[in-house]
């Protein structure tokens, strides 16, 4: 269900801080994230790359949420967001935010609903 | 390296991949996850997210110096409504003490799905008044369980106070095509809302 599942665990926590060298983030352009924003890699990794950063890019040649990364490299959304600014501000990655409700007070346009409609009676 | 998407770099609206959220609401037990289950093309995934209650402080590591964050588990699930547009459904926290949490899961959100458990109508009370006061469209969805009983549908909006131009459906959140008409329900919702907003300019 949708209880909290694992205990605070101190050696993942030691992990989580090595990984993003005490950074707890999101600040900067990783602020806006969202569970269901759409990481695309825009290059290959480098060699001397960090080992999580490398991970990303090969996970993201196809699109994959935020919240899939997350899932997929065992990482909570505040650290992976930590490693994606890094990205994202070296320009190895575009981050493709959900398509929003509301946009300047309207609702999402027809198109779009129209859209997803028609997704959903092919299933 | 495959470079499908990178042509066409751009903001939400554009070409290339793109993705909407829905989110699915309701009481502890109502089903949530379930129904994730049920429509996902992916077997669903559990994502973890720290959140914090006050505001948030850059320097100290998570979960240590700072009492009010808290880690929550977000089950989801996705659909690939075609080439290039993904479907994101995240079952929110049901416990009352993650309510707090809530303004950050819904923005960027095109609506919900409030599930309730007929048995325990209370349990979704919450949950409703959170989507109105956060003016997130929403549909209700009273999930039939087998031992439920046949309430009609307008005693149970009655009982729960849902306004006229909410939609209330019963569905089995354990079947797709069901949990499937739920969504169609949702996205239905969302364009007529969008049709009154468009007479009214």
């Amino acid at each position: 269900m949708s209880a909290p599942r694992r205990p605070t665990d101190p050696s993942g926590l030691e992990r989580y801080y090595v990984l993003t060298g005490g950074r707890s983030g999101p600040g900067g352009s990783a602020s806006s994230l969202d569970v269901a924003t759409l990481i695309v890699s825009l290059a290959a990794p480098v060699p001397g790359m960090q080992h999580e950063h490398e991970d990303i890019l090969r996970r993201c040649r196809d699109p994959l949420s935020v919240a899939e990364l997350g899932a997929h490299l065992g990482l909570p959304f505040n650290i992976l967001a930590v490693l994606l600014t890094d990205l994202l501000e070296a320009g190895r990655v575009e981050a493709r935010d959900p398509i929003p409700a509301h946009g300047a007070g309207r609702g999402p346009d027809l198109a779009l609903l129209e859209e997803v409609l028609s997704g959903l009676e092919r299933l | 390296m495959d470079l499908k998407g990178f042509d066409h770099p751009g903001r939400p609206g554009g070409s290339g991949p793109r993705s909407v959220k829905v989110m699915i609401a309701g009481g502890f037990g109502t089903g949530k996850t379930t129904m994730v289950r049920s429509v996902s093309d992916i077997k669903p995934l559990t994502t973890e997210e720290t959140l914090t209650q006050a505001s948030a402080d850059v320097d100290h590591l998570i979960g240590v110096a700072d009492k009010t964050e808290t880690t929550v588990s977000l089950d989801f699930g996705k659909i690939s409504l075609n080439d290039s547009l993904m479907l994101y459904l995240f079952g929110t926290p049901g416990q009352e003490r993650f309510w707090f949490l809530w303004n950050g899961l819904f923005k960027g959100a095109l609506g919900a799905v409030v599930l309730v458990d007929t048995r325990r109508l209370a349990s979704s009370f919450r949950a409703i008044e959170e989507m109105e006061r956060q003016n997130v469209p929403f549909v209700v969805a009273l999930n039939v369980f087998p031992d439920s009983k046949n309430y009609p549908v307008e005693e149970i909006r009655d009982a729960l106070d849902i306004p006229e131009n909410i939609p209330v459906v019963a569905c089995d959140a354990r079947d797709r095509a069901s949990s499937r008409d739920v969504l169609v329900a949702l996205i239905q919702h969302l364009k007529d809302r969008s049709a009154v907003a468009m007479e009214s300019r």
